[in-house]
């Protein structure tokens, strides 16, 4: 009985011990793979933060149309076989709560990446988190220059133009086209502000800078920004820079317009709405204010028959059908929402974190249907900046009009050293 | 010189702004003794009411008058349901309960309205007068003429009403009050709901100059706090005077003292308020409140 | 209050061992509120002065710790201390003209300086890194440790939170504590009595921004990031809800309060994503009527009750009786601070 009963014992420790290197070499024939957390057979978990709740909650809607793109993506068989499983979190634009819930996500949800998460302060929050713990946090949504940083920061990429390449846009603008340019700037005092205002020196050059007579700052928390504006004004400027947040920058036009002060206005996208801040400003006030544009503005009558516009409203008739679809920022939720189903595509069965990363470094001449024509969206391992053109477009009273070439921005390299 | 008039004539016409929130301020104070923080929030609220009627197409005098008989009716409401309970606890309950109502205020207006920016239509219009080298608005003259207004309407009702005086009776003396038959309770309700007018008066015609949304108010009400604090929370003339000073105090600091610039601005209000309770706690034109130990 | 607080230090120190990292990281945020709380409660519930700005104060710990250990190198210990003491020296300071005021005006100028606050800390962009904020480093395990930075961030707010706690229960129940609360109950008395009123209000003032200093030091290690958004006014909002719901007039309350503010949030969402700030106000004007003693102070009563219907039925020693009276004693005098007197 003892005899039998230890027989099979040494086999079992042959077999056991080939289990065992089997199973090592299993293990690392399965790390080679590297199947990071989020990805099932069935399913692909992507994470997100956005402020749903409280004063910056107009841009929630962006996410909203993401989470309905991700809807009719799932209802038309997924990517190569997955669902796409969309957790967002509200983090009322309060970086210490986007902290938080990037961590849930993280580490509790195990989400493959954090796409689109929204601000600044927010995605500055989790910059260092994202980049040691390496999890894609792609495609934020804001236009800091500093989320273009393959070498310090190679987990984060930007989506959008950048302040900094708008505003150069705007000072070549001026370079070749207002000969005796005296520029007045009035910019909000924070690093967004501060960044279309580097943008915009810089794309003037030394040189250029000295037709700069005026600059004024106000704070989010003004109350009203009038002073400013009447500063300006009689600072002799017949340029003004408009670098406002969408508020001021309606009280910037209707005051500037008020006090009968004519100067050529640059207008930034950031305000660009016709809706929020056109309307409100007067459209009289408005007529023949500039600002630059990369996407086709759904409220806008000259693409009523555009067939990618018509698809927009189509999805979102169905799959969103309580967002505005004159909200630019719904069509820009379709774009960048497009954007990443075309990198998970190409990612295909290599789902790791690592290869995502390197399919979004790896972009193409990139046109989205919503995207104005000629505006690329092109990537490389040293070029994390998605979006670099515009288009110049000037307010005619109702709508705005493009004129002229589509432009490339400058990137802020300096930005970078840090 | 031109600039500097400039200056000045335009932070008149933001101080007219703050005069009148810092008028629903003094009111309620001098009606019930507390400060209410809910006032900036209360009277955003009912902004958005006109803002609603308007839209529906009711002419702009209607919904205005439809709207002071709702905040007035809030008020009312207000004080009655949720300050009553709380009546008789010391100031810091009220000051407590008064801040639950603002985020509760603020924060179902984003819910309903959501933080958009929406034009609010002004009964004067915008076009500019020429003041010699300087222009200012009929929609700014507009602002501070109501606000004047509506001071002498509320001094007169202080000092010449019946109605006014119970209500000031019952500040100084609401045992006294009682005894002579004046009912307290409900003297308080009507403050609040003056106050409330009050407040949904500067609310419409602030919205037009700022543009309404949800947090409209909140930048407005520290500067009318600063206003109330530097004219004297219990004189109503004083703190529609504070509010014009606060008004050029800001643009003449803002433009001139270079260090502050348009960047420390909020911090100007703080200033006022230490400075002012400093150097004179009853404000310039308060009275010093003698209490009985 | 020992045995209590011998078990919430127990318990604290052996949860890690059950939770997820991430669950470890909610846990260490719930301590740092409530150090907050507790400088908070030392001002509002035991000193009867009120503060809408302590937002501010917590700025200035996370502003310190975050300029010292990036930019100068000073190990975060130093940091935590150098906050601590800063916010004592400024609150002092803002409390000397504070206690000028009447109740209703320091509420004012407080919650002017909770509004300020954002503004201030861009201004002095040079060293704050403006509205760009500061990333920080996250304190590394020291002498070899075997457990994640997370946890070690947990235990070394837990324990700060057991050291200012204990001091705060020794302060408030000696010499100074009674001056404290004498000045909150009738403070012409106080002073007839000898009391140095102004001295005491301006130091109670200042050892509160102390506390609330210290949690806003933690608060930006375990963050790791400090920007001015952080520090708006419904911060200095957050921390009076967290306050009353806890507790004004307690020790413990701090923590029953730190855990609201970390986890009510988070529900306040599911149930209402659009507007998740009108429940915290409703929660407070709801627990200034039916619970102005807050969650301590229920515990309390439910405590003092059980002992009395103890005594009841069968005659209990007298200690038990007496406790259950100072409970009770405790219990009234916060609401003479914030309920209505009976």
């Amino acid at each position: 009985m003892v005899r039998r009963s230890r027989r099979p014992n040494v086999p079992r420790k042959i077999v056991l011990f080939a289990l065992g290197i089997a199973l090592i070499l299993g293990l690392h024939v399965k790390t080679a793979w590297a199947q990071d957390p989020g990805v099932t057979a069935t399913e692909i978990k992507i994470g997100n933060t956005a402020p749903y709740s409280g004063p910056a909650s107009a841009y929630g809607t962006i996410l909203k149309t993401v989470a309905a793109y991700f809807r009719k993506v799932n209802d038309e068989g997924g990517i190569n076989g997955r669902k796409i499983n969309f957790i967002s979190y509200d983090d009322s634009y309060s970086p210490p709560k986007t902290y938080e819930m990037t961590r849930k996500l993280v580490e509790q949800d195990h989400v493959l990446l954090d796409f689109a998460p929204l601000g600044t302060p927010p995605n500055t929050a989790i910059w260092k988190y994202m980049n040691q713990h390496q999890v894609p946090q792609l495609f934020v949504l804001t236009g800091a220059s500093k989320w273009g940083d393959p070498k310090g920061h190679p987990w984060t990429m930007g989506w959008q133009p950048t302040y900094y390449s708008e505003a150069s846009v705007y000072a070549h603008y001026v370079l070749d086209h207002i000969p005796h340019a005296k520029i007045g700037i009035l910019y909000q005092n924070d690093d967004y502000g501060k960044d279309y205002l580097a943008g915009f020196e810089d794309g003037l050059a030394a040189q250029g800078r000295r037709l700069i007579v005026n600059r004024q700052s106000y704070e989010v928390t003004d109350p009203r920004i009038d002073s400013q504006i009447v500063n300006l004004k009689n600072s002799g400027a017949n340029v003004f820079v408009n670098i406002t947040t969408p508020k001021f920058a309606a009280m910037a036009i209707r005051k500037v317009h008020e006090i009968g002060w004519r100067p050529v206005q640059f207008l930034n996208n950031v305000s660009a709405s016709v809706g929020a801040v056109l309307k409100p400003a007067g459209f009289e006030a408005s007529k023949g204010v500039m600002t630059g544009i990369f996407g086709k503005d759904p409220s806008d009558p000259m693409w009523k028959d555009d067939p990618a516009m018509k698809r927009y409203y189509a999805f979102l008739q169905r799959y969103n059908p309580a967002a505005d679809p004159k909200d630019a920022f719904n069509a820009v939720g379709y774009s960048v929402a497009q954007t990443l189903v075309y990198v998970l595509k190409r990612s295909g069965n290599n789902l790791s974190r690592a290869n995502i990363m390197r399919e979004a470094a790896n972009i193409r001449d990139l046109n989205l249907p919503l995207l104005m024509s000629g505006i690329m969206i092109n990537t490389s391992p040293t070029d994390f900046y998605p979006i670099k053109q515009l288009q110049l477009a000037k307010f005619n009273g109702q709508r705005w009009e493009p004129f002229g070439t589509v432009y490339a921005g400058a990137i802020n390299r300096q930005a970078l050293v840090q | 010189m031109a600039a500097l008039l400039q200056q000045i004539v335009s932070g008149l016409s933001t101080g007219g702004v703050y005069a009148s929130l810092a008028l629903a301020l003094v009111l309620i104070y001098q009606a019930t003794g507390v400060v209410n923080f809910a006032q900036g929030e209360m009277a955003m609220f009912t902004t958005y009411l006109a803002w609603t009627m308007i839209n529906a197409g009711w002419p702009y005098w209607a919904a205005f008058a439809a709207t002071l008989a709702i905040a007035f009716a809030a008020g009312v409401l207000i004080e009655r349901v949720i300050i009553r309970p709380v009546e008789n606890a010391p100031v810091l309950t009220i000051v407590m309960v008064s801040i639950g109502l603002l985020t509760i205020f603020n924060s179902i207006a984003g819910w309903i309205y959501t933080y958009t920016v929406k034009p609010f239509p002004s009964p004067f219009p915008s076009t500019p007068i020429n003041l010699g080298p300087t222009t200012i608005s009929l929609q700014d003259l507009g602002v501070g003429g109501v606000s004047l207004f509506v001071l002498v309407v509320m001094y007169v009702f202080f000092r010449h009403t019946t109605l006014g005086l119970a209500m000031r009776a019952v500040v100084e003396n609401p045992v006294g009050s009682r005894l002579v038959g004046i009912r307290v309770g409900w003297m308080l309700a009507l403050g609040w709901g003056l106050a409330s007018l009050v407040g949904a008066v500067a609310g419409m015609l602030v919205a037009p100059l700022v543009f309404l949304e949800p947090n409209m108010m909140s930048g407005i009400l520290i500067y009318a706090f600063a206003s109330a604090t530097l004219g004297g929370f219990n004189s109503a003339g004083g703190a529609v005077l504070g509010g014009f000073l606060m008004g050029v105090i800001e643009n003449l600091v803002g433009t001139y003292v270079t260090f502050i610039g348009t960047e420390l601005k909020l911090t100007v209000a703080l200033a006022v308020i230490l400075l002012t309770l400093l150097i004179k706690p009853t404000g310039l034109f308060g009275r010093v409140a003698v209490s009985r130990v | 209050m020992r045995l209590g607080l011998l078990l919430v230090a127990g318990v604290g120190y052996l949860l890690p061992a059950a939770l997820s990292s991430y669950q470890t990281f909610e846990f260490t945020q719930v301590f740092i509120y409530a150090v907050a709380l507790l400088g908070l409660n030392i001002l509002i519930g035991y000193n009867g002065q009120f503060s809408l700005g302590h937002g501010a104060f917590y700025a200035i710990g996370a502003y310190t710790t975050a300029i010292m250990t990036t930019r100068w190198d000073i190990p975060y210990g130093w940091a935590i201390i150098a906050a601590g003491a800063l916010s004592l020296v400024v609150g002092f300071l803002f409390g000397l003209p504070a206690l000028r005021f009447e109740g209703l005006y320091l509420a004012l100028a407080t919650f002017a300086l909770a509004l300020a606050t954002p503004q201030v800390l861009k201004y002095f962009d040079t060293w704050t890194g403006g509205s760009q904020g500061i990333v920080l480093d996250k304190p590394s395990v020291p002498l070899g440790l075997p457990i994640s930075a997370d946890q070690y961030l947990y235990y070394l707010s837990l324990t700060v939170l057991v050291i200012l706690l204990l001091l705060a229960h020794n302060l408030l129940r000696g010499r100074a504590g009674r001056a404290i609360t004498a000045i909150r109950d009738n403070p012409i008395a106080a002073e007839a009595m000898g009391v140095n009123a102004a001295l005491y209000k301006s130091l109670t003032f200042g050892v509160s921004a102390m506390y609330t200093g210290i949690a806003g030091a933690l608060g930006a290690l375990a963050v790791a990031f400090v920007a001015p958004d952080t520090f708006s006014a419904f911060l200095s909002i957050n921390f009076l809800v967290g306050s009353v719901v806890g507790g004004v007039a307690s020790i413990s309350g701090a923590i029953f309060g730190g855990a609201f503010i970390e986890f009510v949030p988070t529900y306040a969402q599911e149930i209402s994503r659009a507007a998740p700030w009108a429940i915290f106000g409703l929660t407070l004007i709801i627990f200034m009527y039916v619970m102005p003693t807050g969650v301590a102070g229920l515990i309390r009563r439910v405590a003092a009750a059980l002992a009395r219907s103890m005594a009841s039925e069968q005659p209990a020693p007298d200690s038990q009786t007496a406790a259950a009276e100072a409970a009770e004693g405790n219990r009234g005098s916060a609401r003479a601070v914030l309920g209505k007197p009976d």
